[in-house]
């Protein structure tokens, strides 16, 4: 299997290495050696990680020559979105301002990895703080998505999908407080799932949004989106959102990817204006595959979903604009304009005029706004009362269906520059995965196609209530196994040779 | 702004009714910080207290100490709160950089406890009076880390050549127990003022939820007064911040009901601004300006689930809350036999608990009271430490007063026993045997001391013969001394006495 160990899947891998056909160090080795090949062009990873990554594979093999296989991904390589908490590695979450930084702590989410044998090839890039939706708002430059260099691999987590699309890792860990999973993950034409809010630990997530974020799987198989999900996931003290309970079982969901006798409900609001045509279609095939697999499909509406952007862009804004404030150049990273004259104020000031994006002060100055004394109520109080009212659609449609299901994104992949001045065009490109952040649901993308117009992939996306988390495996693995039976192979080996 | 200068107190309060609010803030002593794990403890070297939470750091995220939320609902309850069944933290926005977050988890419109009242005693002209402070709200904070300006004349912000911070404080865990106005004092507003503060101080120690120590910061006082004339509205506040110590929280209030009704009477303003305590001059000067309120951009903490405290907990909390301390010193005092004022010195004192515990181990009240409050107090105080780390036990009390009421030893000789006892030496039956401090008894020992000091004061002699039986006090002085105090007193002048051939 030598040849194409970067093409395969995440599970075929981690037992090829339990079986000691191919040693970590080799699968780690390749993906080295890819990165090393592509990433000039594709501009995935902001740091990688050799010889932690080389020393953690040589750590691996030596348990399996005894024996022990921490989980099914021991030895298996994976790329970190760059705002997960690495010991030691330089955290910079895409920003100028934390420059330099090494935390002196492992997210609980890299402590899993670490704890099941995965092996963390690096940082990938991301918009500044995970704000955006083409991680062209990266401070150190956009990254390019495989299908079509001169297009965006989506946001915020564009480095991750990228990595995944271009073999540079068959894992990757993304981070979703809108859809920055999941919107790559469409357009690159692999799978991201978002879990329940409180699913995985927050613990170590720099965050952007609190009540939004959450880590989860950017993979190019469902199983290994559940393979990951089950490692990463679970209860953590040290985060009190999480959710004490345990991990639904999405690896035998995974397994059995049945949706006979299953009610499909398609959201009417998340579709038609705005909405791309070659999307629409094959978003429609793909409904009407889960329907001949033994489905019932009816459509149903969720009418506060109209409010859902509105809503968004008070709550996010309202709640970085207080989680940034530490990034005042005082303890860690850039510092500016310390010249031992000008005052503590001004040397905050300067920092971070300094070390923020445009995009991080817009919505930091949003969410000041929102706050402030007189317009607390009118916005972010509103916003929340739109949350609570959207939660309250989500509830109502799933008493009546399983599972509600969507286009992920209303368009494919655009080009690097086409939206980076155009701010509300960037944040119509997460109209359809925002609901889910506000209700706390969990959702998948998974790839159903490419559009016809522009040979771009299209992402279907699943949404489940909070805690149902198998149901998503359950609708994806057999969305995808039938597409797979009809095209003769999974999508992403249609991306075009780097 | 111009300075005045203040009026005299009785004159102030002649023309003006002083309105006064406390806002205490008090950290509690659990054993780790608020939201991480780490230790407490005062006076460790800088920033070895820290971890990734209490420092800020991206990623970390809080976790409530569920300890620290039962101490606040025991002091609400101690306070006759209500406690609210479910409420929830929030961020106080504002940039400082003894704040690793830039903002402040504290609670904002949703305290935990609400409601509540406190009725203080103060000392008046007629006898005592019972005053009752309503209490708005007692809620739950970090505490900020801390700033030393190093380089500059008088160790504040302004001229300091650079500033140091240390985070060992920062996220210890604070309650903030605000009242609400406080009227109709008169007179006596500084004296309830200080009087609610010693109560606090005492609730809270009763409690166990903090050390109260003031010198320490432990609890600090902000100090909110204004002046009006009688029926008119409520004048501006100013409001003291920082005051740490009992008899600054009376000096604060005093010093400005003395400096604002100047300010009023002579047709100025009050300006609404925080004020520093000077302890050496016990005035007040201006900080910062109150006038254009900061907006510190409040929200619920997102990081945080909502505290919803169940009914039973409340309750269960609610049954064991030790004895308030004003019920636990009447019930004392009556069990003992002593005064109002005769209590009040030993609470001043610090040594009620000590009492108490003597008390408890066997010693009569009278004594456990004459040794703590007298002679172990007066050491400590020699030593500056506080009387109850003095290595003596209530065991050690118990058999000093056995060896009195035996005769082996007197009051004075005690004393000595005492200082063998701190200083190492024993129990108390090893330094008596060690020093040899065991009361002369031999009466022929006594009679020649007595011969002796008869034949030195002819005179006295005489005027004890001729029945001026109160002279006899000075030979008994002399035989004493002869014998350097190991004498029995009592026993000297009776054989005094009986040797003259008279009787009392």
């Amino acid at each position: 299997m030598e040849a194409d160990l970067i093409r395969q899947p995440a599970a075929v891998l981690g037992d090829a290495i339990a079986a000691r056909e191919v040693s970590a160090r080799e699968v780690t080795k390749a993906h080295l050696d890819r990165i090393a090949q592509v990433d000039d062009r594709v501009h995935a990873f902001l740091y990688v990680d050799t010889d932690g990554a080389l020393a953690a594979a040589d750590a691996v093999d030596a348990e399996i020559a005894e024996g022990i296989r921490r989980s099914p991904l021991a030895g298996v390589p994976l790329a970190l979105k760059d705002v997960l908490a690495m010991k030691g590695v330089p955290t910079t979450c895409g920003s100028r301002i934390l420059e330099g930084w090494r935390p002196p702590y492992d997210a609980t989410v890299v402590e899993r990895l670490r704890a099941a044998g995965v092996i963390i090839l690096g940082k990938t890039n991301m918009d500044e703080f995970a704000m955006g939706s083409s991680t062209e708002h990266s401070a150190y430059g956009p990254t390019h998505n495989p299908w079509d260099l001169e297009r965006i691999p989506g946001g915020s987590g564009g480095g991750s999908a990228a990595a995944i699309a271009s073999f540079e890792a068959p894992l990757a860990i993304g981070t979703d407080t809108g859809g920055s999973i999941r919107q790559p993950a469409a357009v690159t034409g692999t799978v991201g799932v978002k879990p329940t809010y409180g699913g995985v630990s927050r613990f170590g997530l720099v965050a952007l949004a609190s009540s939004l974020d959450q880590a989860g799987p950017c993979t190019r198989t469902v199983m290994d989106a559940a393979l990951l999900q089950s490692v990463i996931g679970g209860y953590d003290p040290r985060d009190s959102t999480s959710i004490n309970a345990p991990v639904p079982d999405v690896v035998a969901a995974a397994e059995r990817a049945d949706v006979r006798g299953m009610r499909i409900g398609l959201v009417k609001e998340l579709s038609g204006e705005g909405y791309q045509a070659g999307v629409e279609q094959r978003f429609r095939e793909a409904v009407a595959i889960l329907e001949d697999l033994g489905a019932e499909v009816v459509e149903v509406s969720c009418p506060h979903f109209d409010y859902a952007l509105g809503a968004y862009y008070l709550i996010l804004p309202s709640e970085c604009s207080s989680n940034l404030a530490r990034f005042d150049g005082m303890r860690y990273g850039l510092r500016v304009g310390d010249d031992a004259d000008r005052s503590v104020e001004e040397v905050m000031s300067l920092t971070r005029e300094a070390g923020f994006g445009a995009e991080v002060k817009r919505r930091i100055m949003l969410g000041t706004y929102a706050l402030s004394s007189g317009y607390y109520a009118a916005y972010y109080g509103q916003a929340q009362k739109v949350r609570t009212l959207i939660q309250r659609d989500f509830a109502q449609a799933f008493a009546d269906v399983d599972v509600l299901v969507s286009p992920t994104t209303p368009t494919t992949a655009f080009r690097i520059g086409e939206k980076v001045d155009d701010p509300l065009a960037m944040y119509l490109n997460d109209i359809a995965t925002i609901p889910v952040n506000l209700a706390g649901n969990c959702a998948m993308s998974l790839p159903v196609g490419l559009a016809p117009e522009d040979g771009l992939p299209v992402g279907l996306q699943v949404m489940v209530p909070p805690q149902a988390d198998d149901r998503l495996y359950l609708v994806g693995g057999a969305l995808e196994a039938a597409l797979r039976d009809r095209w003769g192979h999974l999508l992403i080996e249609e991306v075009p040779a780097l | 702004m111009s300075t005045v200068t203040p009026i005299p107190f009785d004159d102030a309060i002649a023309t003006f009714d002083p309105v006064i609010g406390l806002e205490v803030h008090v950290e509690l002593g659990t054993r780790t910080k608020m939201f991480c794990g780490c230790p407490t403890d005062f006076g460790a070297e800088p920033n070895t207290q820290v971890c990734p939470v209490c420092l800020g750091l991206p990623g970390s995220l809080p976790v409530a100490n569920a300890k620290a939320i039962e101490s606040i609902i025991r002091i609400g309850l101690a306070l006759n709160c209500d406690i609210v069944e479910w409420c929830r933290m929030a961020r106080k926005n504002y940039f400082y950089p003894d704040m690793p977050k830039d903002y402040q988890v504290s609670q904002y419109d949703e305290p935990i406890c609400i409601n509540g009242y406190l009725d203080v005693t103060v000392d008046t002209d007629e006898g005592p009076r019972v005053f009752r402070v309503d209490i708005e709200r007692v809620h739950m904070e970090e505490d900020t880390g801390k700033l030393t300006h190093a380089g500059g004349a008088t160790g504040r912000i302004h001229g300091a050549d650079y500033s140091l911070v240390d985070y060992n404080r920062a996220g210890i865990p604070l309650v903030e127990i605000v009242t609400k106005p406080v009227v109709g004092t008169g007179a006596l507003a500084p004296a309830v003022a200080r009087a609610y503060v010693t109560e606090l101080r005492d609730i809270m120690r009763g409690l166990g939820v903090s050390d109260v120590k003031m010198e320490e910061g432990s609890l600090r006082c902000d100090a909110n007064v204004s002046l009006n004339r009688p029926g008119a509205e409520w004048g501006t506040r100013s409001e003291t911040k920082n005051v740490n110590s009992l008899r600054s929280v009376e000096r604060a209030v005093r010093s400005e009901i003395e400096r604002q009704a100047a300010v009023l009477l002579a047709g100025d303003r009050v300006v609404q601004e925080t004020r520093h305590l000077h302890e050496d001059t016990g005035v007040t000067t201006p900080g910062r300006s109150k006038e254009h309120a900061e907006d510190y951009r409040y929200f619920p903490e997102p990081d945080l689930v909502p505290i919803a405290p169940s009914r039973e907990w409340v309750d269960e909390l609610r049954a064991t809350l030790p004895e308030q301390p004003s019920a636990r010193r009447a019930r004392l005092a009556q069990a003992w036999g002593i005064s109002d004022f005769d209590m009040q010195a030993l609470v001043h004192a610090g040594v009620l608990d000590l009492v108490e515990e003597s008390v408890a181990a066997g010693v009569a009240p009278e004594a456990a009271r004459k040794w703590w409050g007298g002679e172990l107090t007066r050491v400590a105080n020699e030593r500056g430490v506080d009387v109850a780390t003095l290595s003596v036990s209530h065991g050690d009390i118990l058999r000093v007063e056995e060896l009195i009421a035996s005769g082996a030893i007197n009051d004075k000789l005690a004393r000595q026993v005492f200082e063998g006892v701190l200083a190492g030496e024993g129990a108390p039956d090893d330094v008596v045997t060690a020093r040899g401090l065991a009361v002369v008894s031999d009466d022929g020992a006594l009679l020649a001391a007595i011969d002796e000091a008869l034949a030195a004061q002819p005179d006295v002699t005489e005027k004890i013969r001729s029945g001026k039986v109160q002279a006899a006090g000075a030979i008994v002085g002399a035989v004493m001394k002869s014998t350097r105090g190991q004498a029995d007193a009592a026993k000297v002048r009776a054989l005094l006495l009986e040797r003259l051939g008279v009787s009392e």
